[in-house]
């Protein structure tokens, strides 16, 4: 008897491992492609409506889909664009969302390994890392180049090739509280005077770091002494060989960031936040800072306006772009589905408009930007800023670069030592840094 | 005989009873052993399905050890016995996958020149060099495009700004063709060609983004190429690769490029073609942060930092938790036991927030402590490079003592009051008594979690990370490193800060801070084995 029951536990015992094991293939089989638990609910609602495209058209139905990682904002407008992708081609669109900050990190990590996925959204300033890991494939916008504003398609070439689909674009700009200063300045002495007028605690706020300081921030008013990052080669690119804020016109930057740090104008305790409350509290007439603090400060109840950025030296101010866009990985097996839903959908005025409503940065397809223009003035105001600006360097030693230039900076406003030879000590420390 | 007679009574009680618990432990025989099928069940399957995906992969030796660890696991769990091995398994599971696997992983990762520019295979690299150095033609233009097959090879059919229909494949360079028909400036059908429609671009994407069709049989005019099946465009390749010597030629400058076996093409003069790829480097890493001058002087700062930073942290939450524990230990304090409770608080709050409110209050112009403890004073706490030092251990006191404070106060509650008592008894003064008598005695106790509490303090990231991010930055220095970092946070920042990551190098010295931390605790577990000797 005994050794019957144990004969029979063994045997239902295999059964039923066979039988879990050929269940749970079965249905494994079918969420292989589905990835990542957060896109899952996604993608079975696109199952679906894919599957009634297909049998409405049935020639249309096409093998390979395409994964999309972006971030909460951007996907949310994606959904609706790979909605329609699918039912136009009948490809399968997986958007997996991730966060922001942890697309370039992710992504040159995981193309490698074949999990990486065919589409990326980015800034234009990852590129360097990305190229020279070998991880990004260039994309041919061909005539439709030219549809776009020229700073964006520029920010996103790379040694000679595109390598994006651009949608938007960001930089600062000067926020004037419009009750403080009701006319726009001119240049940075009649701002400062402005604001000591206004009767304010301070005459102008930008947020620094008391180690690093912030050169993003500061560069404005770094090329109005004429003195840029780089150098610019023949065909308008940066010539990262030259580093041109080494020259006369950084040395007198250097003088005038010392001669406005002892004056208290910049002050390396005011951090961003620091500087966005008192903003927000109405303590100074100025903030020079991005769109990000615009709702904030409205919702302050501070009447803003965005103006141009005045210049300190004696030419123009211009800031740093960045262009953010969308990027396809060297190792996509859908390169043709992939481009086709970058350039004849991504690229289109329409979903550039969405793009811009959900994220609130100008976009950066010509058609959508002069729209985004006449519809929001705050929009307007930075759009026209940035349409002056140049594109951030994309190097990949650019890491190297803030690094060196934050410090120096922070010690020349600081007053640790004479401006210029802190500022030689540090181009020849970025020099030997880039080569 | 009448024994058998009285015993037989017994044997069926005991067979009674047998038969008894034979019929219990078959009911919960029964449903553990539903369960152990179910649980059996699933990990048999997930494992067959990953095992198929990475096998489908080619993942060939991870596939296999899935295979291997499923098989060991199921045969383990229907033994009869083996009890130990059942409780053993899915602890040793875990430790293989979450500790075994990482260790060894930074382990190899120390040995290669994985980071930026070499991160992936070689096959990625030259294929990614191929697809960066493909140049469009300046000012060429737009071909609007129809893909053709004909006997299996894929073709372009195109039309040119003239009206004039080209056609071509790899092999046959384009030339005019006629009877095409065209309908809206695109090829809509060929004679002896079919016309692919969108789907069947889809399938055979690969072959058709590889496929480059020759303006003329001259190489140098260039091929036309496409990325979207619906306009082609005119490349010309800055790049050959040859595959029988495995050398990469520029053919604008007719430089080539050989692998030198580090991980990327190189010419002579040692230019090197980016992106490379992974290859082992051996013990170059480890020479690196050793000899390296640019890094071995910050090495050297940092690693003695590291060792005041822990120490002197220890020491002084030792001191002021052992302080405290004396003095809420004494019968003769009223309300101890609130006392006791305020003084763990600290201890509640998350480590990295409270060092993120600490950089906040040591804000040199708006921080609480100079506002309001120093009147207004602008003492740079944190960009000064020995007042950042100072603040840190500051903080760190804040944050370390409760924990003394509280082992202290157990250990103390621990020795016997008339250790003291007969101390007294023979003339010696309270801190006589405390000092040889029961200090000893506590260390004995506390002496281990010190060690620990060191270690800890070694790799105390968190802090440095939350406080100061390792600032101020020496601006002498050549690599970035601030005053306040720790080897851990240097590690980090030659890792993952900026964008140029040397993971190699980052396991390196993650490898060297165990061996340092490991050497430590060893030698002072072996010292405190002296104290136990005075029990």
């Amino acid at each position: 008897m005994t050794v019957n029951t144990r004969g029979i536990t063994r045997l239902t015992a295999l059964l039923g491992l066979g039988a879990f094991a050929l269940t749970a293939c079965g249905s494994g089989g079918d969420s292989a492609e589905q990835g990542s638990g957060e896109s899952a609910e996604t993608e079975a609602a696109e199952t679906t409506e894919e599957e009634s495209s297909q049998s409405e058209s049935g020639d249309a139905a096409a093998s390979g889909s395409l994964t999309i990682w972006a971030d909460a904002n951007r996907a949310e407008v994606l959904n609706e664009v790979a909605s329609d992708f699918e039912s136009d081609t009948g490809i399968a669109v997986e958007i997996v969302q991730q966060d922001f900050e942890e697309i370039r990190d992710q992504f040159v990590s995981q193309v490698p390994t074949g999990e990486g996925p065919d589409i990326a959204v980015g800034a234009h300033d990852w590129l360097g890392v990305l190229v020279n890991n070998g991880v990004v494939a260039p994309v041919e916008l061909g005539d439709a180049a030219g549809d776009f504003e020229e700073i964006a398609v520029d920010a996103w070439t790379y040694e000679g090739q595109t390598y994006g689909l651009p949608y938007s674009i960001e930089n600062i700009a000067l926020l004037r509280n419009t009750e403080l200063a009701p006319e726009a300045p001119a240049d940075f002495d009649e701002m400062i005077q402005m604001g000591e007028e206004a009767g304010t605690e301070y005459p102008f706020l930008v947020g620094l770091d008391p180690n690093e300081s912030d050169p993003y921030h500061l560069y404005p008013f770094q090329t109005s002494f004429g003195a840029p990052v780089f150098g610019t080669a023949e065909d308008g690119s940066y010539d990262s060989s030259q580093l041109a804020m080494a020259d006369a016109g950084g040395e007198e930057f250097a003088g005038w960031l010392a001669e406005q740090g002892e004056a208290g104008v910049l002050n390396l305790n005011i951090d961003g936040d620091l500087a966005q409350e008192s903003f927000n509290d109405g303590n100074s007439p100025f903030f020079l800072t991005g769109p990000w603090n615009v709702d904030g400060a409205r919702e302050a109840g501070i009447d803003v306006a965005v103006d141009p950025i005045p210049a300190a030296g004696d030419q123009d101010a211009q800031p740093f772009a960045g262009v953010q866009g969308f990027f396809l990985s060297a190792q996509s097996e859908n390169v043709v589905a992939a481009s086709n839903f970058l350039i004849n959908y991504v690229g289109t005025a329409e979903v550039q408009t969405a793009l811009y409503e959900t994220g609130g940065r100008a976009p950066a397809l010509t058609e959508s930007f002069e729209q985004a223009l006449s519809e929001d003035e705050i929009v307007a105001g930075f759009g026209e800023v940035g349409a002056e600006a140049v594109p951030m360097p994309a190097i990949p030693e650019m890491g190297a670069v803030w690094d060196d230039w934050g410090s120096s900076q922070a010690a020349i406003i600081k007053g640790d030592g004479d401006p210029v030879e802190l500022w030689q000590k540090m181009s020849e420390d970025i020099s030997s840094a880039i080569d | 005989m009448s024994a058998p007679t009285t015993t037989r009574p017994d044997e069926r009680t005991v067979h009674g009873r047998r038969a008894r618990r034979t019929a219990e432990s078959a009911s919960i025989g029964w449903k553990l052993l539903l369960l152990k099928i179910t649980v059996l069940g699933l990990l048999n399957a997930v494992s067959v399905y990953a095992a198929m995906v990475l096998f489908f992969n080619e993942r060939w030796i991870i596939g296999t050890l899935v295979v291997v660890s499923g098989a060991i696991l199921t045969w383990i769990y229907l033994q009869r016995g083996a009890l130990p091995a059942k409780y053993l398994a899915p602890g040793v599971v875990f430790l293989l996958i979450f500790q075994v696997f990482v260790i060894l992983y930074s382990g190899y990762v120390a040995f290669t020149n994985y980071g930026t520019g070499h991160n992936s295979t070689k096959d990625h690299a030259i294929h990614a060099i191929m697809l960066q150095t493909q140049d469009r033609v300046p000012d060429s233009p737009t071909y609007p495009l129809t893909v053709v097959e004909s006997s299996d090879e894929l073709g372009f059919a195109v039309t040119t700004e003239d009206g004039e229909i080209l056609i071509g494949s790899a092999d046959a360079p384009l030339e005019a063709v006629e009877g095409a028909v065209v309908e809206d400036g695109r090829v809509v059908q060929v004679p002896d060609h079919q016309v692919l429609s969108f789907a069947d671009l889809v399938e055979r994407q690969q072959e058709l983004t590889t496929l480059a069709v020759p303006l003329s049989d001259d190489p140098n005019a260039g091929a036309l190429r496409t990325q979207d099946g619906q306009r082609a465009y005119v490349y010309t390749s800055r790049f050959v690769y040859d595959e029988s010597s495995d050398t990469m030629t520029n053919t604008q400058t007719g430089q080539t490029y050989t692998d030198g076996g580090e991980g990327a093409f190189v010419t002579e003069a040692g230019e090197e073609l980016m992106p490379g790829w992974r290859v082992n480097v051996g013990l170059e890493n480890f020479v690196r942060a050793i000899t390296e001058e640019s890094i071995r002087g910050p090495l050297l700062y940092v690693t003695t930092w590291t060792f005041a930073f822990a120490f002197l942290s220890v020491a002084s939450t030792f001191i002021l938790g052992l302080f405290l524990a004396i003095v809420f230990n004494d019968p003769r304090m009223k309300s101890r036991k609130y006392y006791r409770l305020v003084m763990i608080l600290p201890y509640a709050f998350p480590g990295f927030l409270s060092a993120l409110v600490w950089a906040g209050m040591m804000n040199q112009e708006f921080g609480f402590i100079n506002n309001v403890l120093f009147g207004g004073a602008a003492i740079p706490w944190l960009s000064d490079p020995w007042l950042a030092k100072l603040s840190i251990l500051i903080v760190n006191l804040w944050l370390g003592f409760p924990y003394m404070f509280l082992v202290c106060t157990g250990a103390l509650q621990s020795i016997p009051e008339e250790l003291t008592e007969a101390a007294q008894m023979d003339g010696a003064r309270p801190f006589q008594a405390f000092r040889q008598i029961k200090f000893p005695l506590l260390l004995v106790s506390i002496a281990p979690l010190l060690i620990s509490s060191f270690a800890f303090n070694f790799n105390n990231f968190n802090l440095v990370y939350m406080l100061t991010g390792g600032g101020p930055r020496d601006i002498e220095a050549g690599i970035n490193v601030g005053s306040t970092d720790i080897l851990i946070s240097m590690v980090y920042k030659v890792a993952f800060v900026g964008s140029q990551s040397d993971y190699g190098l980052a396991s390196a010295f993650s490898i060297l801070i165990f061996f340092i931390v490991g050497t430590i605790s060893v030698i002072a577990f072996r010292r405190t084995r002296a104290l136990e000797e005075l029990n």
